[in-house]
């Protein structure tokens, strides 16, 4: 097997591996579907994925495109709505994990998926936030998929749309989140925690073949890299199961 | 299924429903959630019919919402994401229409959304939740002071309190409800009784439908009352939330309908290109919606063997294996 692999099946398996079981799994599109459906059938067998539309546990037996793509009601143990699905996410007694998606990222983690520019005229507009807000407001913990380059990772967000650590420190729980907050930013070049005490990004792994220096240039603001070490690279056994079973259609695999 | 049918005066053509029920300026909210289960055939009706400064009220919506935005139908939006999934994961008449400054906007999340559905259906002014605290969604206005004091449009976007029962600091964010004139839900089944069923996720549609003033059903088919009421616990409305009923198999396509068919990634993504040029995105209006006379005429351009392709598996409810890219 060609043991090479793409960005988004590097991602796919860092974000895969901090799923455990037990966990319930909120999964958007794209790359955090792969990560989601990875870290099911690779790490973490006893994690159930659900879907902000309202399907819970579906079989995936193929990759969805869409969080509403009908593959998510599929074989799931049931089909709800909105209301429902969200009243999941922040489920006092459930561990929830989300992955999430965005345009820009700040050193605590918050995220803009609304629009760069002035608001009401924007230079570009984005999606808005979908159930990112939702998600990012009740969730246990959220992981971020990010392009690594500095014009997404900024000093200030142009606009504010789903909140991680806030100012840093306690300021979330003081905004009156009750849990949740950033847990992890998964990137081409690496994987990025947050300080227990001031909640600012730190490097935590840096893929191989990628330089620290790289991962400096490509972040809009002050990074610190002194708990940086090496990531292992995806195994043959996490590169098989995710060709053959995660997305044999290699739908998003190969991007 | 005949003449004693008890929905006789609520079943219609698409072009009565829209004609009756639907006006310059009506606030819509539309059923379904970006490729799945959208209003097409109403959508591309009241593109036909010209209704125009339409307010649309949605949590995530892809498909139907930008070709009415793209139409020129929507003069002002309330809005959670505008997506089609991979196909384009910002709509493109919807970006453009923000970017050019087109279109009044306003903010909300999917879950803030369906609670303003949800205090809609239940007759409360406003509902809270904990959702938003410390995001601009809370601090940047899209509306105007304006278009604030205009019909359907509540004096302010949401308002933040301390918990009323709580001595510790505790804030929740307010939202106000919504009551949209009408709401268009695309549906698998309706009963010769007006009963509603949707298949596959429900999504915000139930609230939808009940905070509305009308409801419009579209459906694949119309099913015996004995089919209908043999297994009540799958059903989605009562009768007495509908107001017009209209046959349309496809009527969801391009995107798809759970059990029945799958989206159509060829259409789509052939939407994608052209909805970037505003020369195609016209010619397309012209050969999707404004030259076609009849459902039938609709679904010989999109082919007998795209048709095949996405046909859905009833058991899996997609169709295994379609060519997705």
């Amino acid at each position: 097997m060609n043991l090479n692999y793409s960005d988004n099946e590097m991602m796919a398996i860092s974000a895969g591996r901090f799923i455990k079981n037990g966990d319930i799994v909120f999964a958007g599109t794209g790359v955090s579907m792969l990560a989601a459906t990875a870290a099911k059938r690779i790490y973490a067998p006893k994690a159930v994925i659900f879907f902000e539309t309202g399907g819970i546990d579906p079989s995936l037996d193929e990759i969805p495109m869409a969080v509403s793509d009908l593959r998510v009601m599929s074989g799931t143990c049931l089909n709800s709505g909105l209301i429902e699905a969200f009243s999941i996410v922040g489920h006092r007694k459930l561990h929830t994990i989300a992955f999430l998606g965005a345009a820009q990222i700040d050193k605590y983690g918050n995220l803009n998926t609304t629009s760069i520019g002035d608001y009401h005229r924007p230079r570009t507009r984005f999606s808005g936030s979908g159930g990112a807000c939702d998600v990012a407001s009740f969730a246990s913990g959220v992981i971020t998929f990010m392009q690594h380059e500095k014009r997404r990772f900024v000093e200030k967000l142009d606009y504010l749309t789903s909140v991680g650590w806030y100012k840093g420190g306690d300021s979330r729980r003081k905004l009156g989140l009750v849990r949740g907050g950033a847990l992890a930013v998964v990137t081409n070049l690496g994987v990025m925690r947050f300080d227990d005490v001031t909640r600012e990004m730190y490097l935590d792994e840096y893929y191989p073949g990628v330089s620290i220096e790289k991962i400096i240039e490509n972040t809009g603001f002050e990074i610190d890299v002194s708990r940086a070490r090496q990531a292992s690279p995806p195994t043959e056994d996490e590169l098989m199961i995710l060709r053959n079973e995660v997305d044999p259609q290699r739908l998003i695999c190969k991007a | 299924m005949g003449n004693d049918m008890e929905i006789s005066d609520k079943l219609m053509g698409l072009d009565a429903a829209v004609k009756r029920f639907i006006k310059d300026g009506s606030q819509i909210a539309l059923g379904g959630f970006t490729v799945v289960r959208n209003p097409m055939a109403v959508a591309y009706e009241i593109i036909r019919q010209g209704i125009k400064d339409l307010h649309i009220v949605c949590h995530s919506h892809g498909q139907a919402l930008d070709v009415l935005i793209g139409a020129g139908c929507v003069k002002r939006l309330e809005i959670a994401y505008g997506g089609n999934g991979r196909y384009a994961p910002t709509c493109i008449r919807f970006k453009k229409a923000i970017q050019q400054g087109d279109i009044e906007f306003e903010d909300y999340s999917n879950y803030q959304m369906s609670l303003r559905f949800l205090a809609g259906a239940l007759n409360i002014p406003f509902i809270p939740t904990k959702s938003g605290l410390g995001s601009d969604l809370l601090t940047h206005e899209g509306f105007s002071e304006e278009i604030r004091k205009q019909r359907k449009v509540a004096r302010k976007k949401l308002s933040v309190m301390q918990n009323p029962f709580s001595e510790e600091e505790d804030n929740v964010v307010l939202l106000p409800a919504l009551n949209p004139d009408v709401a268009l839900i695309h549906a698998q089944y309706v009963g010769e009784d007006g009963t509603v069923r949707i298949k596959g996720l429900t999504f915000a549609d139930i609230e939808q439908a009940k905070s509305a003033d009308v409801v419009i059903v579209t459906c694949e088919e119309i099913v015996p009352r004995s089919f209908i009421r043999l297994d009540p616990d799958q059903n989605s409305l009562p009768p007495f939330f509908v107001d017009a009923i209209v046959k349309v198999p496809y009527g969801a396509h391009p995107t798809g309908c759970y059990g029945f068919y799958d989206y159509d990634p060829k259409h789509l993504n052939m939407y994608r290109t052209v909805a970037n040029d505003d020369e195609k995105f016209r010619k397309y209006l012209d050969e999707w919606v404004y030259d076609i006379k009849t459902p039938e005429e609709y679904l010989n351009k999109v082919g007998a063997e795209m048709l095949m392709k996405i046909k859905a598996n009833p058991v899996l409810g997609y169709a295994v294996g379609l060519d997705r890219r």
